[in-house]
């Protein structure tokens, strides 16, 4: 009796959902935390809703686990910046095609006494080398996320073993970029950040941009559909309409109309499609 | 000094504001944490019952592992049920990652174990002060169940806030099974989580205000409830 009863419950939730969540059309999308926390979805995506009918379920995490999360079928867009993990992800056959969608850069923030000599700096590599050089804190994300890895590029190029240093002045917080820069503020460190979130951060203390403008700082984001032949399941048409609409002349104006205090945050450069 | 004061400040707007970005998070928080701790105390009184009165080989090892699983980090659980409910786990087809059950599914897991063991704690106390009369009366396994779960229920009803109370107050697990959707499966932990990776130190913490003040309500409630069920019984 008892038994049965609650296999009936346990049956009972798995078939309904939440009072709030009713039936409608959506596609989930596995994106990074930077698009969430600086407001850019939030700013975008009810446009395209408004549109289309369809409603935007966004799993912000890193880019790392974003693609994870999408081999493993857990979504049908994969939003993200790290060029040559997406292009894996095609190549491996779990999405069906890249796109680019917009871009911005990475800056590197740090306290206003700039303990290693860094503010003003063209040169990101030159400037990492001589924070390692100065042993001066370095916060790290650590999580494998499309800023973490734009970082790692960053210390290979100025020839430091930052993983031979991690726990002294290199810092790994494996956490997100918001957690990471909550940390680095209160350590006085150095920190490499995606502008959007930076702009948009709301714990800066006396924080600023002190080197930024070096190409290799270039911020590009993709967006790709999960592909459909390894996941039967996925809403690949509702997700191809989104890509879409992110590429068409629309939604690339959306993403640049999108200001904090005047200031853009993400400039598209999607390629004009026929 | 002034922080502190200018949290609460932004604590108490929150609450006189009241937008229904506010109330659609509390109400899911709620909403996922009763329904998890009800099923938690469909399954967990009895076993602990089962295992406080019942004797058994391996009564010892099972109480060692309910005790144990007490402390199960919310994040390995929340990794489990991930696992489990991907679209490429065993349960994919259900499709209920991201989705309010999963939450709820997570947080059954994590507090079953700690709602078992205390109820174990406690039936077994009693199960030892009966038990002469229970031998005496030639009572059935079932009615002692019954009859030390009923006569604990107000010390349980304190096991189940204690569940509550884990269950309201865990972000790691939700947040991997949830994802943390907006107007999905956004709750208040995971709000709080969210404003901090934002840096908005001060709304996250006026959140947690916010969130003690309704646990607060609730416990207050379950202890009215508590006082006159016991006025009632003993007049």
């Amino acid at each position: 009796m008892y038994v049965r009863a609650l296999c009936a419950a346990l049956l009972a939730l798995i078939l309904m959902d939440a009072p709030s969540v009713a039936k409608e059309r959506y596609i989930i999308v596995q994106s990074t935390t930077s698009t969430q926390n600086s407001g850019l979805l939030d700013h975008i995506l009810p446009l395209f809703t408004k549109k289309s009918g369809i409603a935007v379920r966004v799993v912000a995490v890193g880019t790392g686990q974003a693609i994870k999360n999408a081999r493993r079928g857990d979504g049908d867009v994969l939003l993200v910046h790290a060029k040559a993990a997406e292009e894996k992800f095609v190549a491996d056959g779990f999405g069906v095609k890249r796109f680019d969608v917009m871009y911005n850069d990475f800056v590197l923030v740090g306290p206003p006494s700039d303990p290693a000599g860094v503010r003003g700096m063209r040169d990101a590599v030159k400037a990492l080398a001589k924070i390692a050089k100065t042993k001066t804190p370095f916060i790290s994300r650590g999580d494998d996320s499309g800023t973490h890895k734009a970082e790692l590029r960053l210390w290979r190029k100025a020839g430091v073993d930052v993983a031979a240093a991690s726990g002294g002045w290199y810092r790994e917080t494996g956490s997100g970029m918001g957690a990471t820069l909550n940390i680095g503020v209160a350590m006085s460190g150095y920190i490499l950040t995606d502008r959007a979130t930076w702009i948009s951060f709301g714990n800066k203390r006396d924080y600023k941009i002190l080197v930024a403008g070096d190409p290799r700082m270039f911020n590009q984001y993709g967006v790709i559909l999960v592909s459909a032949k390894k996941h039967p399941h996925v809403k690949s048409a509702m997700g191809r309409q989104f890509i879409d609409w992110l590429l068409s002349a629309e939604g690339q104006a959306a993403i640049g109309a999108y200001k904090i205090g005047g200031r853009q945050l993400f400039f598209p450069n999607a390629a004009p499609r026929k | 000094m002034s922080e502190i004061g200018a949290i609460f400040r932004a604590a108490f707007e929150l609450i006189l504001r009241w937008d229904s970005n506010l109330g659609e998070i509390v109400t899911l928080s709620l909403y996922v944490t009763f329904f998890a701790v009800a099923l938690a105390c469909c399954i967990g009184l009895p076993l602990g019952a089962a295992v406080g009165v019942f004797r058994f080989p391996g009564r010892t090892a099972a109480t060692v592992l309910l005790n144990t699983l007490m402390g199960l980090p919310p994040v390995v659980v929340g990794l489990g049920v991930y696992l489990m409910l991907s679209a490429s786990g065993p349960l994919g087809p259900l499709r209920l990652l991201y989705t309010p059950t999963a939450m709820i599914i997570a947080q059954l897991v994590l507090v079953t174990p700690i709602i078992a063991a205390l109820a174990r704690q406690i039936t077994e106390d009693l199960n030892r002060e009966y038990a002469d009369q229970f031998t005496s009366l030639g009572v059935g396994p079932f009615r002692k169940l019954w009859a030390v779960l009923w006569d604990g229920r107000y010390s349980l009803l304190t096991v189940a806030l204690a569940g509550f109370g884990r269950a309201v107050a865990e972000v790691g697990a939700v947040m991997i099974v949830g994802g943390n959707i907006n107007h999905v499966t956004r709750v208040m932990t995971t709000s709080i989580a969210l404003e901090t990776s934002k840096g908005n130190l001060n709304l996250a913490l006026a959140l947690g205000v916010v969130l003690l003040a309704i646990a607060m309500a609730v416990n207050a409630v379950a202890m009215a409830v508590r006082a006159s069920a016991m006025r009632a019984a003993y007049v």
